[in-house]
């Protein structure tokens, strides 16, 4: 390139980055807003567990004293923060079959040629569709509070950060997903090797304990899932306090599906280059 | 602010004399063992209209993708207003508009959202780009249509859309693949006239890849491409000339079967 070209080159300014997160976060929003029956069946979901399977399971499970609980609690109680965590997951895969669908139908390649940074629109996308997840959880929770499940006051403040966090492992977790689903036929099978086993297997619906007594091997594949620290990470914030361990795993993975994400997404090194997707 | 954008306008027009809107240098591409293109070089000169000709399955759009950096060139190298595109993205893509074969609006959006978040994806302010949005809406007589969802429109009116969505950010280079895919004949007629407007008028270098001879004139640049390999390149008279055709359909057909086809 010659010297002339060379000098005329600049990047942009914080402004305008901020101009294109907004504009991404706010398309994510628009289409959600768009998509009432999204909202709702993503609203629908938790509050079926909530309302009907806690009820029934209240009297067959028992909840000892475990932390951050200073007393025994109610299952609605318990397993709250595990249904907090499964709207960031299912939000997560949405997203991810959004990307998938997004790719498909071609839009995903107006946000590739973008002359931000490849990876800088990436974070964008998750960070708006984690916004959009956190949107969902204080709705489920306002709806829960009436129901009779509440949390300390500042726990609505305090689970904040994590629900920002695990919304961004999820997201990035569906991220990567997505860069790996060919087409978006393939995207039911892959929910079911993911959704439900990392459901399922974490204390999402029992304490580990309970776990633990019943099956060494689950107990084990519980603390296996990533799944299990941001539930558990969920459970602590809104009691104000921080389990340290998840945390760290949570911080941890994000950094791990992320990375994993932006390769696959990559355009030098990237799945789409080498089988002509994108 | 708006002298960053000013800065941005006069920084994407302004552009050396010598150098070609569009440089591709030997460029090969495949998919596993499969072979898209293969050592291939072209050129789009500035304010000129360009055709890349060729049949389904040339490589166009793997070219196309490679000009628009979904993926990175791993043999050769491609210039957008001489800016390398492998190496510096956001000079290169910041100066092109690109109109993909695929249609790539957001159904659920109107039709003044996906132009307003094309605008945010090129880092323009809300309200530069809504005057800029109505604007090159006007241009394309959809200036009613825009608070429509975009599902709503007709074929030709996305394509119509989705040029002006292109054009929003003030690009000196335009690239469309197959544009006019799956239009009727006045919807195809309209948005080729548009288009050539565009680089009589305004001096934007068209890159447009097709597999119709019909809508290439003898005074354009056309760039034959085949099997992935470039077959010939220069003036569409020249290249009927060259090869002692009566037209540029049998330019073509004398081009491919000397290739094998």
């Amino acid at each position: 390139m010659s010297q002339a070209l060379a000098t005329r080159q600049r990047g942009f300014s914080l402004a305008q980055y901020l101009i294109c997160l907004r504009g991404i976060t706010w398309r994510e929003a628009l289409r959600f807003v768009h998509q009432r029956e999204r909202f709702l069946s993503a609203l629908v979901r938790p509050l079926v567990w909530l309302f009907i399977f806690a009820a029934g399971f209240r009297q067959i499970l028992g909840v000892s004293i475990i932390p951050p609980y200073e007393t025994y609690v109610l299952y609605e109680v318990y397993v709250t923060p595990g249904l907090i965590a499964m709207i960031q997951l299912f939000n997560g895969m949405q997203s991810s079959l959004s990307m998938v669908y997004d790719r498909e139908m071609g839009n995903m390649r107006m946000l590739l040629v973008s002359p931000f940074p490849r990876w800088f629109l990436l974070v964008s996308k998750l960070l708006a569709s984690t916004a959009v997840s956190i949107l969902q959880v204080y709705a489920f929770l306002l709806i829960a509070y009436f129901w009779g499940v509440q949390a300390p006051t500042q726990g609505y403040a305090t689970v904040l950060p994590a629900l920002v966090l695990v919304g961004l492992m999820l997201g990035a977790l569906g991220m990567l997903l997505s860069s790996l689903i060919k087409q978006l036929e393939n995207f039911a099978g892959v929910m079911n090797f993911v959704i439900f086993p990392m459901f399922f297997a974490s204390s999402a619906l029992y304490p580990l304990w309970l776990v633990q007594q019943s099956s060494p091997v689950v107990y084990d594949t519980c603390l296996l899932n990533p799944f299990t620290y941001g539930v558990e990470l969920i459970r602590f914030a809104l009691y104000a306090e921080v389990d340290w361990t998840s945390l760290a795993v949570v911080g941890v993975m994000t950094a791990i599906f992320l990375a994993g994400a932006l390769i696959a997404y990559d355009p030098a090194r990237g799945l789409l280059a080498r089988r002509g997707g994108g | 602010m708006s002298t960053i954008i000013a800065a941005s306008r006069a920084a994407a027009t302004r552009v050396l004399p010598e150098t070609p809107a569009l440089r591709v240098d030997n460029v090969s591409h495949f998919y596993g063992a499969r072979m898209a293109l293969k050592d291939v070089s072209l050129t789009a000169p500035q304010a000129w209209f360009t055709a890349l000709l060729g049949l389904n399955g040339a490589g166009k759009t793997t070219l196309f993708s490679l000009i628009t950096r979904l993926y990175d060139t791993r043999a050769g190298a491609i210039q957008v207003q001489g800016y390398a595109v492998h190496r510096y993205p956001g000079e290169a893509l910041r100066r092109l508009g690109v109109v993909f074969q695929a249609r790539t609006l957001d159904l659920d959006l109107t039709v003044m959202d996906n132009l307003l978040y094309h605008a945010a994806l090129h880092g323009m302010r809300r309200g530069e780009a809504r005057a800029r949005a109505q604007e090159v809406l006007v241009e394309i007589g959809l200036a009613d249509r825009a608070r429509d969802p975009a599902r709503n429109l007709s074929g030709g009116q996305m394509r119509r859309v989705e040029i002006a969505r292109a054009l929003l950010h003030r690009p000196s280079l335009l690239v469309l693949d197959e544009p006019t895919a799956g239009l009727d004949i006045a919807s195809k007629s309209a948005i080729l006239r548009h288009v050539r407007l565009l680089v009589q008028e305004r001096g934007v270098a068209v890159f447009w890849a097709t597999h119709l001879l019909d809508e290439i004139e003898a005074s354009d640049h056309v760039v034959v491409l085949h099997k992935g390999q470039v077959l010939a390149e220069g003036e569409a008279a020249r290249i009927i000339a060259q090869s002692e055709a009566p037209d540029l359909r049998g330019a073509f057909t004398v081009l491919t079967e000397g290739a094998g086809t």
